[in-house]
């Protein structure tokens, strides 16, 4: 089974409307289970419209909660937490020793260590996730709630979910968008992982982020492939990103404009390539029909997967 | 006062706006990017980098002669880092969180503080305002760490307090989860950059339900007006929220950016724009019940 990741290290590059774009591509032939690993702020079902079939809590983590009556007030746990997670009573807020849940960690120090008892320890409901029908196949999806954490966790399942279903459906393709960055979330959806498609931008910001990107997929031994999307915004800049992707033999895709058809699509909640034919529409099929022949070329020469690896938790 | 720069959605121009403050402050200011997985605030302020020095998170080391094999602290470990095998004791340092309780656990005193490698804390100067010397400040998280607020926190604890310090502008990582909300959670007056299209939308409204109840002032700035739709002006209607800028679609913007200018010196247009949600943000820090959030 092949699993193809879309992701840019620099947010707003484009991932999301590229990924709804080649899910359509996929579906004219074979289909793909498509996979929402942008878990934080996913965007994804603004262009798709799924319609759940299933939902489940994810759980995962604890917090630490002080019972009020049993406090002794010793201020052990103060001292303790590395996180600066437990408030002390001050003046202007004279009520006990109290935990911030944006600050615990669910480390459990404060749990095991205070002297009177007085520490609870509580599951973290940190969002919801889906499976889900739309018009191009079945997708999972997620929310994590806005300030929860864990969303390494929340991504490694949900790859697992999509290929238990890819599998049952005979489906040989797993397509991912991805979150920005190079933390838990980005190293996460990389285990496991066929193909690192890389969308970038010809802009500092653009280079110096799809270079650590880039490095964390070779950490992880992911192949990349890379688009550069706007690239007419500075073709100077396009120019030096295709000689870095030559010098340090990642796959070049090939190049997107800079085109509003982009958000005409997304306020249409339509697929850039189910709109009128556009010049952004013609060069993103051309890279589609690139990234299935050198997914099929490397699958013949590997048989071996890549390196799995244990995504982090609670991170 | 501190102010977090912030947003939903990637790519909405957090940096943008940032860069351009931190270029016009009339005030002492201090720039931070707290952006730690992709930090991008230096490559358009261009400071003087004067200082990097590694950051590091406490990790234990075991000492198998005094080891027991008790397998107290591997049960004991939230996040599995340890882990009794056969007749030896691994650590996973990779693992920690480096919250120190197995450390404190241990009967045999087998476990030592050790080190796992963060990234760098950069830091530097730059020209502000009227051309006063502002310090920058800068995490950068080593590729391969997943862990971001760890980092982040150590990068905060450098930042200068006090009156006389000044200003702090810090440009924060996008989305809102853990590293967004660790780089917002200790600043006066959130900023929240976003884009009128139904992306910038969703991850906006996530935004708003992360942030809101911090209890802190909170406008907007809508960049690349124009472009989309009328979502995000209804909603921060709707709700209440101030829109304290509207930066309009402008390839120019996008040119400037893409040469590693800070837009607000290189589009006049924009200078006035940036001064105004200035004096903006510096009302609300002042006047946090006026502002409405909080």
């Amino acid at each position: 089974m092949r699993e193809i990741v879309v992701i840019s290290g620099k947010g707003g590059t484009g991932k999301t409307s590229i990924t709804a774009a080649f899910a359509h591509l996929a579906s004219i032939r074979g289909g793909a289970m498509l996979c929402d690993l942008d878990v934080d702020a996913p965007d994804l079902h603004l262009l798709l419209g799924p319609k759940h079939f299933e939902e489940h809590e994810f759980r995962s983590g604890f917090e630490a909660v002080i019972d009020p009556e049993t406090c002794v007030a010793c201020g052990t746990c103060v001292d303790l937490c590395r996180y600066g997670a437990v408030r002390k009573p001050s003046w202007d807020d004279p009520t006990g020793y109290c935990i911030d849940p944006l600050r615990c960690e669910g480390c459990k120090v404060c749990v095991q260590f205070c002297p009177a008892g007085a520490i609870g320890f509580t599951e973290r409901h940190c969002g919801q996730w889906f499976a889900s029908e739309m018009r191009f196949g079945l997708m999972v999806h997620a929310q994590l709630f806005p300030g929860s954490e864990n969303s390494g966790r929340l991504v490694a399942l949900l790859k697992k979910e999509a290929r238990a279903r890819a599998e049952v459906l005979g489906l040989d393709l797993i397509l991912c968008d991805g979150a920005p960055g190079i933390g838990c979330p980005v190293i996460s959806s990389l285990s496991g992982a066929s193909q690192a498609v890389i969308v970038t931008e010809p802009t500092p910001s653009g280079r110096h982020d799809l270079l650590r990107v880039a490095d964390l997929c070779r950490h992880f031994r992911v192949p990349v492939a890379v688009i550069i999307n706007k690239f007419d915004l500075n073709r100077q800049n396009t120019a030096d990103l295709e000689a870095y992707c030559k010098d340090q033999g990642h796959t070049l895709l090939g190049r997107l404009p800079h085109d509003e058809v982009v958000v005409r699509a997304m306020i249409q909640e339509r697929c850039v390539t189910e709109l009128p034919a556009s010049a952004f529409s013609d060069a993103l099929r051309s890279l589609w029909e690139q990234i299935v022949t050198l997914d099929s070329r490397a699958a013949a020469r590997n048989g071996a997967s890549p390196v799995l690896f244990q995504p982090t938790p609670n991170a | 006062m501190i102010y977090a720069i912030a947003s939903g959605k990637g790519g909405t121009g957090k940096t943008t706006v940032t860069a351009s403050l931190a270029a016009l402050w009339n005030r002492p200011v201090t720039a931070v990017d707290l952006d730690v997985e992709e930090p991008n605030l230096h490559l358009f302020l261009h400071p003087e980098l004067t200082s990097e020095e590694p950051a590091f998170m406490e990790v234990p080391v075991a000492d198998p002669e005094r080891c027991t094999l008790c397998g107290q602290c591997a049960a004991f470990c939230q996040f599995k880092a340890l882990s009794v095998m056969g007749k030896t004791l691994l650590v996973f340092p990779e693992m920690c969180h480096g919250c120190g309780g197995c450390l404190l656990l241990c009967p045999e005193k087998a476990l030592s503080p050790g080190g796992r490698e963060l990234g760098q804390i950069v830091s530097g100067h730059f020209r502000a305002g009227r051309s006063e010397d502002a310090s920058f400040f800068m995490g950068r998280l080593r590729v391969g760490e997943a862990m971001s607020p760890p980092l982040m926190r150590q990068v905060k604890a450098r930042l200068p307090v006090g009156g006389a310090a000044g200003d702090i502008l810090i440009d924060s990582p996008p989305g809102v989860s853990c590293p967004a909300v660790n780089a917002v959670m200790d600043a006066d007056v959130l900023v929240l950059v976003t884009e009128p299209t139904p992306f910038g939308l969703h991850d906006f409204q996530l935004a708003v339900q992360a942030f809101r109840p911090l209890g802190k002032p909170l406008g907007a700035v809508i960049n690349r007006s124009g472009l989309g739709d009328a979502g995000v002006q209804d909603y921060c209607r709707a709700e209440g929220i101030p829109v304290w800028a509207e930066i309009p679609f402008n390839r120019a913007v996008a040119e400037a950016y893409s040469r590693g200018e800070v837009a607000a010196r290189a589009v006049p247009e924009l200078r006035d724009v940036i001064l105004a949600l200035m004096e903006r943000m510096q009302a609300a820090a002042s006047n946090p019940e006026e502002a409405g959030h909080a």
